[in-house]
């Protein structure tokens, strides 16, 4: 079992394990030394692979380390650490022992080398995330908690079946280039897409993470789908139908986030169109849109867990981030405004902010690939993100019209959290050479020429003209108290209309067999639940003539069977 | 005592055992003999397992009869695996009687208790090893007997009414099978199974053996709780004594999975069995059901003896689904899963027995908040209930994935979804548990703060231990199963 040992995983997974038996200073000194461990760990992690196994008489690979997992494995152990930073003030030791063990679970995957590890740690990440929400313990937390787990591991499952079909038709589970036409290849990009939050398949996303605890979503925010655009990347790489999905990506959630109330809620569809930035550069897979993706999620988990920060921050003194109920707040907590606004402009892609330099390489990619609509759209989602996550969350949160709350600005270790992640979008930012050194392939991009600089800034100026515009003359949008219906309306609204339709229709069609055979059950659902529940025929004590009755059919079934 | 008598005394000590604790009588003293005879018959299992890897099957003349004529006592790859599974649990149950059954009986039945104990494992020990299908029989009847009586011991008193519906269908399965023995020895004049498979392809009355076959089919299923044959099995499990469900769910219907295995694919022949009939086919869409079925009833079960063994009846249908593939992988998970299945209920059910002991029953209210009340148990549970959902790292994990390649391999990729599907059945249900023990706060029905006694905790927790165990390690398990299963397709033209 060589080589295991060197995995940051295990000694995240572990060690959280300890934290629920810790107290006071000592849990706060473990959870910060355990990400700190993990990261000497990764340092001293040569290129290679190691860990090894016979299981099932399938060869395992642990721990495959190479330019792509040590890039993701680096940034997911600095968002441990700012996220453990963010909840030292917590008491609830559910919380950093499920982000901490969520944070290792995702490092093992991103380490994993074959489709069977990278299942198991695929699961982890859901098992032990969705604590994160339940911790928030609240019924609506619950449900939501129940949601976000059934389709993760939904996605597990369809990443596990394809893994087998893989695995039948080549005779290993190694983890390389899948494709969709591969065998199992589709089931596997169907898991990845879930976990990405493919259109249609994103729900769960916008769910589940604004109801999660201040800080759990800090968490969340990085993990999960960065770990989906990771694995996409390994197995997907240059898919032409991931262009058009990723394109798709980064334009429809700028519209749920422009009306929607819930400023994590807006987060939640920013990130949402952020990963479609990625995608598309996963779908044009030259060595330029592969090294923008890969810089983009280093960058981008940095920024967007900035941005949960500073709304956890607010979450956490006023108790609530709905749009309508801040405003204002810049008097109170000076601090949190300028850690967000500097999250803001990373994620609107200012020049000399983190996102600049990371987004440019796919936009970049895709217009020397000549991939004009390509180009556009993400050209109108830019101006979209600086829209909504730009302008609208510092501006409805912070600035606008005075709510009058007068509270507390954010404890010690939320700023100094935010302080950290700030310095490093703005050192990104302006000297991006230490990423790009990281990057999975040789860069030779250079991301400050007159033109990048000069289309960016013009693509905010005039977003930033036409929101000032809009509010001015009043037809923005205004915030309302509403729960908008995304496609969770199918499972929300339409299932259970479907439900009483079907009932309705059963009711009639049946109205007439009724009458026949008096008392006949009125619809399906409620057969199968009569028939199975508690005093369900199938559930029930049956009379021993009844049984022994059975036995005589089961008998006079074969009999027959084989004289036929 | 040499190695080659292990095959008979791996069942004679548990059965001499038995008059030996009537005359004994006082409870502390049965206690000794009885968990020593399965002790020692489970130390025989492991030594005739590691011979019979080494050295290919052995056979023991009874009385030095050599058979077909005397009595043949065989332990191959299967019977060998499945007899470690046997004692195991029996030594692990009676460990775990001393308190449980002291606990639950009254003082004067105890001694009965273990006289009864020795005569199931006996029988079920004995079911395994014979080689000769009349003297299965006999076996098959100790076993039955003992165990309605072992039913009826329990405290509640539907345990008579469970106890007398085995009885009638217990017998009736066992009529059946004596029925189709008889056929069989009209059709060839031999009772000795090696021998029945040599004769029975150059038999010329088929009708007599297709009816034997018939007959044999229904009353193992029985037996294994085959659906729609298993009504007699939730009530029987619920209402036992707590060591005693353990040891029936993690035994009885095992063997009789081994008996079928035996006579599928040992005495009529794969040709039979898959080609000439749709047996296999039968034998799919009835495992299917039965998986289908008892998760979904499994689900909104309360008492959680009902509900485990409800699931009981769904985990041997994906036994029989993977003996309905006949494919080495499918046998393969059939046989790998009547092991993992036998450790992950034996734990369950032992721990929910110490659940049963603290707060007087199992039910959906007396585990709420149990986490913190009886956090070992509780873990354990948790434990094997991943197991019986098969996620990676425990043993239901291993039986699943052959299952699946089984499947693939057969190119019935709807059957590897639906195995993939259905565990998300279990996973609602264990989750019904985890929900109440970790989720809610303590009700007025939950324990006070304490594990049960270490008598009864330790064995409960050694068997959860072995789910992650031989989740982990698999190459005694799968090693085995995979002997047994070129054993059985290769046993037969």
């Amino acid at each position: 079992m060589s080589g295991i040992e060197l995995s940051p995983a295990w000694t995240l997974i572990f060690g959280a394990a300890l934290v629920p038996f810790l107290h006071g200073k000592a849990r706060a000194i473990w959870v910060l030394a355990l990400p700190l461990a993990g990261m000497v760990q990764l340092w001293l992690l040569p290129a290679g692979e190691f860990g090894q196994l016979q299981f099932l008489g399938e060869r395992l690979l642990l721990v495959r380390a190479d330019r792509w997992s040590l890039l993701f494995s680096c940034v997911f152990l600095i968002a441990a650490l700012i996220s453990s930073i963010y909840s030292l003030h917590v008491r609830d030791a559910v919380q950093q022992a499920a982000g901490l063990s969520y944070a290792g679970a995702a490092i093992g995957a991103v380490l994993a080398g074959d489709l069977l590890t990278l299942f198991v740690f695929w699961e982890l990440t859901a098992l032990t995330s969705v604590f994160l929400i339940w911790a928030r313990r609240t019924e609506r937390a619950y449900r939501a908690g129940l949601r976000y787990i059934v389709v993760q591991l939904t996605s597990g499952m369809l990443l596990l079946f394809g893994a087998l079909q893989q695995l039948a038709a080549t005779g290993s589970l190694r983890f390389e280039h899948i494709g969709l036409e591969g065998p199992g290849g589709l089931f596997i990009f169907l898991g990845f897409g879930i976990k990405c939050a493919f259109p249609l398949l994103h729900n769960w996303l916008q769910d589940a993470y604004p109801e999660a605890t201040e800080s759990g979503t800090v968490f969340l925010s990085a993990f999960t789908t960065k770990l989906a655009v990771y694995a996409l990347a390994r197995g997907f790489a240059g898919t032409e139908e991931l262009i058009w999905i990723g394109a798709a990506m980064t334009a429809f959630p700028i519209f749920y986030a422009v009306i929607e109330n819930d400023l994590r809620r807006v987060l939640a569809y920013s990130l949402n169109n952020q990963l479609g930035f990625m995608v598309v550069g996963i779908g044009i897979g030259t060595e330029l849109a592969l090294n923008g993706t890969a810089a983009h999620a280093f960058s981008h988990i940095l920024y967007k867990a900035l941005l949960f920060m500073s709304m956890g921050a607010v979450l956490y003194r006023v108790g609530t981030v709905r749009g309508t109920d801040l405003g204002g707040l810049y008097k109170s907590m000076p601090w949190t405004t300028g850690f967000c606004i500097v999250g803001a402009a990373s994620i609107s892609a200012f020049p000399l902010f983190s996102g600049f330099v990371s987004k440019s390489m796919i936009l970049s990619a895709a217009a020397g690939e000549g991939l004009l609509v390509t180009w556009l759209v993400l050209l109108f989602a830019s101006a979209g993100v600086f829209h909504h996550s730009g302008i609208k969350i510092p501006y409805f949160a912070f600035f606008a019209h005075d709510s009058g709350k007068r509270c507390e600005e954010a404890p010690a270790n939320m700023l100094a959290a935010m302080a950290l992640t700030a310095a490093l979008c703005i050192g990104i930012g302006v000297y991006p050479a230490p990423l790009y050194a990281i990057l999975p392939y040789p860069v030779d991009y250079v991301p400050y020429t007159g033109s990048h600089v000069l289309a960016q800034l013009q693509l905010l100026v005039f977003s930033a003209l036409a929101f000032s515009v809009l509010m001015r003359t009043g037809i923005y949008p205004p915030e309302m108290r509403l729960v908008n219906l995304d496609t969770d309306w199918l499972y929300r609204r339409f299932a259970p209309a479907l439900a009483v339709g079907i009932e309705a229709l059963g009711r009639t069609a049946l109205s007439g067999a009724q009458r026949l055979l008096g008392g006949a059950p009125s619809n399906l659902l409620a057969v199968l639940r009569r028939v199975h529940d508690a005093d369900g025929i199938l559930a029930r004590t049956w009379s021993t003539g009844d049984m022994a009755l059975w036995v005589a059919l089961m008998l006079a079934a074969y009999l027959l069977l084989y004289y036929l | 005592m040499t190695l080659a008598h292990l095959p008979a005394l791996v069942v004679v000590v548990p059965l001499l055992a038995a008059p030996l604790v009537v005359l004994v009588r006082r409870a502390a003293a049965a206690w000794a003999i009885a968990t020593a005879a399965c002790a020692f018959s489970f130390a025989a299992a492991i030594l005739l397992s590691a011979e019979v890897a080494a050295h290919g099957p052995m056979s023991y003349h009874l009385g030095n009869w050599p058979p077909p004529w005397g009595i043949e006592y065989r332990v191959d790859a299967l019977s060998a695996f499945v007899l470690v599974l046997v004692s195991g649990i029996g030594t692990a149950s009676a460990l775990y009687a001393w308190r449980s059954a002291a606990a639950e009986l009254s003082r004067d039945q105890l001694y009965l208790y273990y006289v009864m104990h020795c005569l199931c494992v006996a029988g079920l020990l004995g079911m395994t090893v014979t080689g000769d299908a009349f003297n299965l029989f006999v076996f098959m009847e100790i076993a039955s007997l003992s165990s309605y009586v072992l039913i009826a011991l329990g405290r509640d008193r539907r345990a008579l009414l469970a106890a007398y519906q085995y009885l009638i269908l217990g017998t009736i399965g066992a009529t059946f099978y004596v029925i189709g023995v008889g056929l069989l020895y009209l059709a060839t004049g031999t009772l000795n199974i090696a021998d029945l498979a040599e004769r029975l392809p150059q038999t010329a009355s088929t009708r007599a053996v297709l009816a034997a076959l018939a007959f044999i089919t229904v009353g193992v299923s029985l037996k294994l709780a085959l659906f729609p044959l298993h009504f007699w099995l939730p009530n029987a499990y619920a209402y036992a004594p707590s060591a005693v469900t353990a040891l029936l769910a993690a035994t009885a219907t095992k063997v009789s999975v081994y008996v079928l295995l035996r006579f599928y694919f040992g005495v009529f022949g794969l040709r039979l069995v898959t080609e000439t009939l749709p047996m296999a086919e039968i034998l799919l869409v009835l495992s299917l059901i039965a998986i289908v079925t008892a998760s979904l009833v499994a689900l909104w079960q309360e008492n959680l003896k009902r509900l485990f063994a409800y699931s009981s009846v769904a985990q041997i249908g994906y036994i029989t689904l993977g003996v309905s593939m006949a494919s080495p992988d499918g046998l393969t998970a059939a046989v790998v899963h009547l092991f993992n299945h036998g450790i992950t209920k034996g734990a369950l059910f032992l721990l929910l027995g110490g659940v049963a002991l603290r707060a007087g029953g199992a039910t959906m209210g007396s585990v709420q908040g149990l986490g913190r009340r009886m956090p070992l148990t509780s873990l354990a549970i948790v434990i094997a209930g991943l197991s019986l959902i098969g996620v990676p790292g425990t043993a239901g994990f291993v039986s699943k994935w052959y299952l699946v390649l089984g499947a693939i391999e057969a190119g019935r990729w709807w059957l590897a979804g639906f195995v993939v599907a259905t565990s998300l059945i279990a996973v609602a249900y264990v989750w019904r548990f985890v929900e109440a023990a970790y989720l809610s706060e303590p009700g007025p029905a939950t324990p006070g703060r304490g594990e049960a006694p270490a008598a009864m905790l330790a064995p409960a927790l050694a068997l959860a231990a072995a789910c992650v165990f031989f989740g982990l390690q698999t190459s005694w398990t799968v090693g085995s199963a995979r002997r047994a299963a070129e054993l059985l397709l290769g046993g037969v033209p």
